[in-house]
């Protein structure tokens, strides 16, 4: 350990001091107050944001440390993406945080745990390090699902995300350690180098399948799906909204570099599993969407398509499929806060607003939410002006280039499936008058759904700034791999 | 080594005696009704298994086995259960479709290990296998150089120590981040389990004084109640 | 010496019955103990390869499993005690407003 180790891990030091003041600030008074607690969280992520960035220049740690953890492009892309997520839920949970049934420190202080989990996972090289990021997000995430305690559904959320999600870390423990059994080492680039030469050991292979279903489950894919609907349907909403979003990407990109950095050599061993894990969540999640009433359980299938989509840029193994992984994660974020962000602002007691008829007349009532939304739907189904239809793009374009033609075209079909649902919503908001859905419209979460629709049609728009950060950051990765 | 364990008719006695009850002890946890049978089993389990380990030669996790899982969490399973009214709870159904389902999937699943792990390929050994006591150790050593100045060198050196000693030079020099982390979410375990777990009061319950500290009774009414003067 | 693949296969019967208890069980507490079973066969089948490699690391991974399955405990049984207060019961299947 050196002073340039601390420098190096200044982002993750910093969560986690401040996720303890943030604990302790509420003794000095104050137990009650939401409005503090919302500003202390957000002051907390502009630090962390500023140290992300000091860190980033940081140079090499010493070699304890740097077997562990890099911080390379990638982990600061994810790393920033994450700030930016973690933001924008703690505007949206300041409004169910501000009436006092529920601590708001300890929910925000939760959430920086979380977050300085998925720092963790994002710039992990070691098994053991990704392990252990995994596990603080999804301690607090087991927590946050269940924080509406006097919620009957809140509590069946947490129990049914814990006893499967623990379920999952046992299956995925145990293919990590077959694949240690297999290549000696649990890091990355040892692995790499171990898979390389011991094509078709069974042990290994094993292992690798009962990782991949361990990570299939914290991505929400099929068959490791059943929990999503449940658990969105079931948590606070603005916990939903980060279950959807940031700990989603947080599981994508240690799925990438897991594949990318370690399997790759192995990757005609795994490349018909995960090619069917992808055809099925796009199949499964979009058929089941178009039958839900439900606003969050359409969602949450139509999050399990998401996840599907995304596996086709890890199953392409190629630089245009990691870029895709990149831009879509990126691109998806932002519609989906925006999407929750309306089932928010429709919200009139804990769950209400929930419903599609609740849309119902939006248009009238308030034009430029009803535009919004159409916006964020056109981005989650892919369509031209918005940012979803570059990032499926390239995630297709991958496919097709790694030779998955059939897999592409059920892609396309899945997304035109998926307009159907979406459209739905539309029709309500148009084309129906509803009991004039009463919006009221918080401030925070106005300045969401703002943010969120200048992103995503400016990504759309003019998305060469982000195709080339994306490619900048997947740079010492494909090296890697293509090594 | 003259390790008594590593004589082959006692190791494989122990391994036979102590996997058979551990195996058995598992059967039993997953199919008992009672959860505090279940828990009962389970803790033998882990006895079990701890002894294993000690035989493997890693005596410093047999006895944090014993500390941490028999100990700590295994008090906390049976401190739930006994919380929670076992004798109230309605009926498991055994022996519908889909725990047969389940019991199938689990056979096919330990026949695919077993045929995969028996036929075993594993990396090639770093140390001798058995040797879980190799640490690497960093020694500093002062040396005073031609120009008259001290620098400090360091050797590393590959030492034979204790199980103990080895596992704490790995712990905190190798893994020291990781070993934070843990810190971390044993926090978050902590303060998960207080607002999950803690029943939410009334505004005027939380406010509400007990009756004994509200009624201030001076020693003199109290002398004047028990004499009934 | 005893062969490792015997504690390996030792390990996926611990497993294995792990995964059978996860899916045929419906109270909670025991799916939570079943995970426990398997968490332990984790931890049994590093040690062997540890022992097998002649190298610690194996061994460092049985103490976060460690630390992770107390967090796991302490956070899922007040879950548990959570909904047993909200249903009187804490059977999965009965746990179905929303149905599965």
């Amino acid at each position: 350990m050196t002073w340039a180790d601390l420098l190096f891990l200044l982002p993750e030091i910093v969560l986690s001091i401040g996720g303890c003041l943030l604990l302790l600030a509420p003794v000095i008074g104050g137990r009650n107050n939401g409005v503090a607690a919302k500003w202390s969280m957000l002051l907390l992520l502009v630090a962390t944001a500023a140290a992300i960035y000091v860190a980033a220049g940081a140079g090499i740690p010493s070699l304890a440390l740097g077997t562990l953890f890099v911080a390379d492009p990638f982990a600061v892309f994810f790393k920033l993406l994450f700030v930016v997520v973690i933001a924008m839920i703690t505007l949206l949970s300041a409004e169910f945080l501000e009436d006092g049934r529920y601590s708001a420190w300890e929910y925000y202080s939760l959430m920086a745990f979380a977050l300085c989990g998925m720092m963790f996972m994002a710039s992990g090289t070691h098994l053991i390090s990704i392990y252990v990021g995994l596990e603080l997000l999804s301690l607090a995430s087991y927590i946050l699902a269940g924080y509406y305690k006097n919620e009957t559904r809140s509590t069946e959320a947490a129990m049914k995300y814990f006893v499967l999600g623990a379920t999952s870390s046992g299956i995925l423990l145990y293919g990590m350690s077959l694949i240690y059994g297999a290549c000696g080492s649990l890091h990355l680039e040892a692995i790499s180098q171990a898979v390389a030469t011991m094509a078709g050991n069974q042990a290994l292979i094993i292992g690798v399948m009962l990782l991949g279903a361990g990570l299939c489950f914290k991505v929400a894919a099929v068959p490791f799906h059943v929990w999503t609907p449940d658990v969105y349907t079931g948590a606070p909403t603005p916990v939903t909204a980060f279950l959807s979003t940031a700990s989603k990407v947080a599981a994508f990109a240690i799925f990438a570099r897991i594949f990318y950095m370690g399997l790759h050599s192995l990757e005609p061993d795994w490349n018909s599993i995960i090619a069917t894990v992808a055809a099925l969540s796009m199949i499964v999640g979009n058929l089941a969407a178009v039958t839900q009433t439900n606003v969050k359980r359409m969602l949450a299938y139509s999050s399990i398509a998401h996840a599907g989509y995304a596996l086709l840029g890890v199953l392409a193994m190629s630089e245009i499929g990691l870029q895709g992984v990149l831009i879509y994660m990126l691109v998806y974020a932002f519609a989906n806060i925006g999407t929750w962000a309306m089932v928010m602002l429709l919200r009139r007691r804990e769950y209400a607003g929930e419903n599609v008829d609740d849309f119902d007349g939006l248009h009238k009532s308030a034009p430029l939410y009803a535009f919004a939304m159409v916006v964020f739907l056109l981005s989650l189904g892919g369509i031209p002006p918005t940012a979803g239809f570059i990032g499926k793009y390239y995630l297709f374009a991958a496919a097709i280039s790694a030779g998955y033609a059939w897999l592409a075209v059920i892609a396309v079909l899945m997304s035109a499936v998926s307009m159907f649902y979406y459209f739905r919503l539309v029709v309500a908001m148009y084309l129906k008058d509803g009991a004039a859905a009463d919006v009221i419209p918080s401030r925070q979460v106005r300045f969401i759904v703002i943010v969120c629709l200048i992103a995503t049609l400016t990504l759309g728009i003019l998305p060469e700034r982000m195709i080339r950060g994306a490619a900048r950051s997947i740079a010492p990765i494909v090296n890697l791999a293509s090594r | 080594m003259t390790d008594p364990l590593m004589l082959t008719g006692v190791s494989l006695a122990l391994f036979v005696i102590v996997g058979a009850i551990a195996v058995a002890s598992s059967i039993l946890v997953v199919s008992m009704r009672n959860p505090v049978h279940s828990a009962l089993f389970l803790l033998l389990t882990f006895l079990c298994v701890a002894i294993l380990f000690v035989s493997m030669g890693a005596e410093f996790v047999g006895a944090v086995q014993v500390l941490v899982y028999a100990g700590g969490i295994m008090v906390l399973f049976l401190f739930v259960v006994m919380l929670i009214n076992v004798k109230a709870l309605p009926k498991e159904k055994v022996f519908t479709a889909t725990s047969m389902m389940g019991v199938l999937m689990g056979v096919l699943l330990f026949i695919i290990l077993a045929i995969i792990l028996a036929s075993g390929t594993w990396a090639p050994a770093v140390n001798a296998p058995e040797n879980l006591r190799t640490a690497v150790v960093v020694k500093t050593t002062p040396v005073v150089d031609a120009g008259g100045a001290t620098i400090q060198t360091e050797t590393v050196t590959r030492d034979v120590v204790g199980n103990a000693e080895a596992v704490g030079m790995a712990l905190y020099r190798d893994y020291l981040v990781p070993f934070e982390v843990a810190s971390l979410f044993l926090l978050v375990a902590m303060v998960g389990a207080i607002v999950i777990g803690k029943r939410e009061l009334d505004a005027s319950e939380e406010e509400a004084i007990p009756e004994f500290i509200a009624k201030k009774v001076s020693d003199e009414d109290r002398l004047k109640e028990v004499t009934g003067a | 010496m005893i062969p490792t693949s015997w504690f390996l296969i030792l390990g996926a019967i611990l497993f294995s019955l792990g995964v059978l208890g996860v899916l045929t069980r419906r109270n909670g507490i025991t799916i939570f103990m079943s995970i426990e079973l398997m968490v332990n066969a984790v931890n049994l089948t590093f040690i062997a390869y540890a022992r097998e490699l002649g190298s610690l690391h194996g061994l460092m991974w049985v103490f976060f499993i460690m630390a992770v399955a107390a967090a796991e405990a302490a956070v899922g049984l007040a879950i548990f005690i959570a909904l047993y207060r909200h249903r009187e019961t804490i059977d999965v299947d009965e746990a179905n407003l929303m149905h599965w």
